[in-house]
């Protein structure tokens, strides 16, 4: 978790400094979803993400030098400068995508759980959005067919109060975007401290679990908080002082290490860790800074399955 | 297998690859039961639920499956009742499976079908189960789009693009359903690309896809009565477009008449035009001639639809204005 927080603070002051290509969403604070859902997954399971999607790639593995050079649009890239930030995927570790068009994922994951079931191979699909999915007609069309279909996967809501810029609570009819949808389609209300990495691993770890059982979907409600803006460029004005300071005093960095430090681990010990990872990061973005640009052939690779893109003879 | 109607074509495709290859699965609204338009009559009776699988009302729960299930290792065969209805599924189709894979740097591979029924053919279906939509995808790098003009070719070209390591949209002309015709026996496959030509001809080049193949034969016997020979073209698949046919065949005509059911303001007919005017304008004796669809929603009433869609007479007026054009060029040489 300590990683991913400085995975992006790093990502967040490269933005700044422009030597990002394109925009970049942050998942500062949110990392606590990513890896207590991450933690209960075996590696041929598949998980899926938004374009705030780093920290899901992180957290299954993906590495962190490829998803950087991919942000800096240097080689090595984890999706070889096409993706970009909104796209990073390393299906290598199970990370079947991050998907910038909201809602499109979900019935990818029903397809990807589907495939599972056909094959019987107990795999299980745990697919991450945003409140702001929970009102656009993807997300009714994927919940459904996964629960008419009984498919082995776990939605998980990541609600962070804003869809973008304009509060949930102002676009929905009902008080929690995923929770108070799940009996629409026959599901369980679900509904967990998304900040707390282990109230997360016990409750999408249960969900995780009936969907490798056979015993169908699940609809998860993650109440977690933006550290930042919508994106990089957002300031993030349109929030209360007092909403951004009361989620600041339970981000789940804070949260762990007050959890960490009742299981008796020594605060000094927490702040080596941080130190070297921030050591580490600076390191590992001086190198890939130092990487050579792809090679503009490469644009021209990747549309078809022979390698190819020409289109006529 | 002696005589085959187009929907029959489509079921036959069906089932020789799903027992072929364990991996090929269907979904779509109603298929199990035969479908709409019955192309995938006893496939659930024969391969069971698990690979016929009936959906919602969801287009874009289907696309999206359908890709999810290839990235996974499935051969997906999804059936989109209508392709006007491929508007309501429009971002899983143009902007997930186009593209992942290029965006992901070649992580992944769709080896996925889309297919349903296209176009109008004058059976009063209008605005929004009449449309010719190949266009649409054509604007889009990513997907490969064929369009059968007989059992023949929905036969092999359906099999083909189950094959194919990429997503691939048939679109089956509903007016074609009928047809019929014997198309042999044995295991039937068409390549992708090869366009085929259906009449030859010396006089001029007339290049259909789908329906308007058969418009351009029944042209071409009109013409011939008055002995002109025109050359007919089927391109079978826009993408990827056989160039070569038919940028070879009007270097022997010097002729070409494009048409195409779609209307006509931004059409594949442009794009085969265009290539032609640029690549062999040294070859051509006249100018390149479209005959596309109305630029207006497709109305309902017979009289209505009939003003605006391509006919055998207009394709023929067409050739007679190319030939009329050229002719005074040629009795002064």
């Amino acid at each position: 978790m300590c990683f991913l927080r400085r995975f992006e603070e790093r990502a967040d002051a490269l933005y700044r400094q422009g030597l990002i290509h394109g925009p970049v969403h942050l998942g500062l604070g949110q990392e606590a979803v990513a890896v207590g859902a991450a933690s209960v997954l075996r590696p041929g399971d598949y998980s899926l993400g938004t374009y705030r999607g780093h920290a899901h790639a992180l957290a299954r593995g993906a590495p962190a030098d490829a998803v950087l050079a991919e942000l800096l649009g240097r080689e090595g890239g984890i999706c070889g400068g096409k993706g970009g930030s909104m796209h990073i995927t390393s299906v290598e570790h199970g990370y079947y995508g991050s998907y910038a068009i909201v809602g499109a994922h979900l019935p990818i994951a029903c397809g990807l759980a589907w495939a599972s079931a056909v094959q019987r191979t107990g795999q299980v699909t745990v697919c991450f959005f945003g409140d702001g999915t929970t009102n656009i007609g993807a997300f009714h069309e994927a919940v459904n067919l996964a629960a008419v279909w009984r498919l082995p996967v776990v939605f998980v809501c990541e609600n962070n109060w804003y869809m973008e810029y304009t509060p949930i609570g102002d676009v929905i009819p009902v008080a929690l975007p995923a929770a108070d949808r799940a009996a629409a389609y026959g599901l369980d209300r679900i509904v967990v401290d998304g900040n707390d990495v282990s109230a997360v691993r016990q409750v999408v770890g249960d969900a995780v679990r009936a969907a490798r059982d056979g015993r169908g979907p699940s609809l998860v409600e993650a109440q977690t908080y933006r550290l930042k803006g919508h994106s990089a460029a957002d300031g993030g004005a349109y929030r209360p002082a007092g909403e951004v300071a009361h989620w600041r005093e339970r981000e789940p960095l804070l949260l762990a290490r007050a959890a960490l430090a009742a299981g008796g681990m020594a605060g000094e010990k927490l702040d080596e860790i941080d130190a070297r990872i921030k050591g580490d990061l600076a390191e590992l973005a001086r190198q890939v800074l130092a990487r050579p640009v792809p090679n503009p052939a490469g644009a021209w690779t990747d549309v078809w399955s022979d390698g190819s893109w020409q289109w006529r003879n | 297998m002696a005589e085959l109607t187009y929907r029959q074509a489509v079921a036959a495709a069906l089932a020789q690859e799903m027992a072929r290859d364990g991996r090929v699965v269907l979904l779509g609204e109603d298929i199990g039961s035969g479908g709409v338009f019955k192309t995938t009559g006893g496939l659930r009776e024969r391969f069971g639920t698990d690979r016929v699988r009936d959906t919602p009302i969801s287009e874009q729960a289907i696309a999206g499956a359908a890709m999810g299930a290839a990235m996974a290792g499935l051969r997906p065969v999804a059936e989109i009742m209508f392709a006007d209805f491929y508007a309501t599924c429009w971002d899983q189709v143009a902007n997930e499976i186009a593209k992942v894979r290029y965006m992901t740097g070649g992580q992944v591979s769709l080896p996925l079908v889309l297919r349903g029924a296209n176009g109008s053919g004058g059976l009063g279906f209008g605005s929004q189960h009449g449309q010719s939509a190949e266009n649409w995808a054509m604007t889009v790098p990513g997907l490969k789009i064929a369009s059968p003009s007989g059992p023949a070719e929905a036969f092999g070209l359906l099999a083909a693009a189950i094959r194919d390591d990429d997503p691939v949209m048939v679109f089956e002309h509903k007016a074609l359903y009928g047809r019929k015709e014997d198309i042999g026996d044995g295991e039937h496959v068409l390549p992708l690309g090869q366009a085929r030509i259906a009449r030859p001809g010396a006089d001029v080049t007339l290049a259909g896809l789908s329906i308007t193949v058969g418009t351009c034969l029944a042209a071409a016997a009109e013409l011939a009565a008055e002995g002109i020979e025109a050359e007919v073209i089927d391109l079978r698949t826009l993408v990827p477009l056989d160039a070569a046919t038919v940028l070879g065949s009007v270097a022997r005509t010097g002729r070409l008449v494009v048409a195409e059911e779609n209307p006509g303001q931004l059409g594949w007919g442009a794009s085969v035009a265009a290539i032609v005017a640029q690549e062999a304008f040294g070859a051509l004796a006249a100018p390149v001639t479209r005959v596309s669809g109305g630029n207006v929603p497709l109305p309902v009433a017979a009289s209505l639809e009939a003003e605006v869609v391509v006919s055998a007479a207009r394709v023929a007026g067409a050739v007679r204005s190319v030939l009329g054009t050229s002719q005074p060029l040629s009795s002064t040489s």
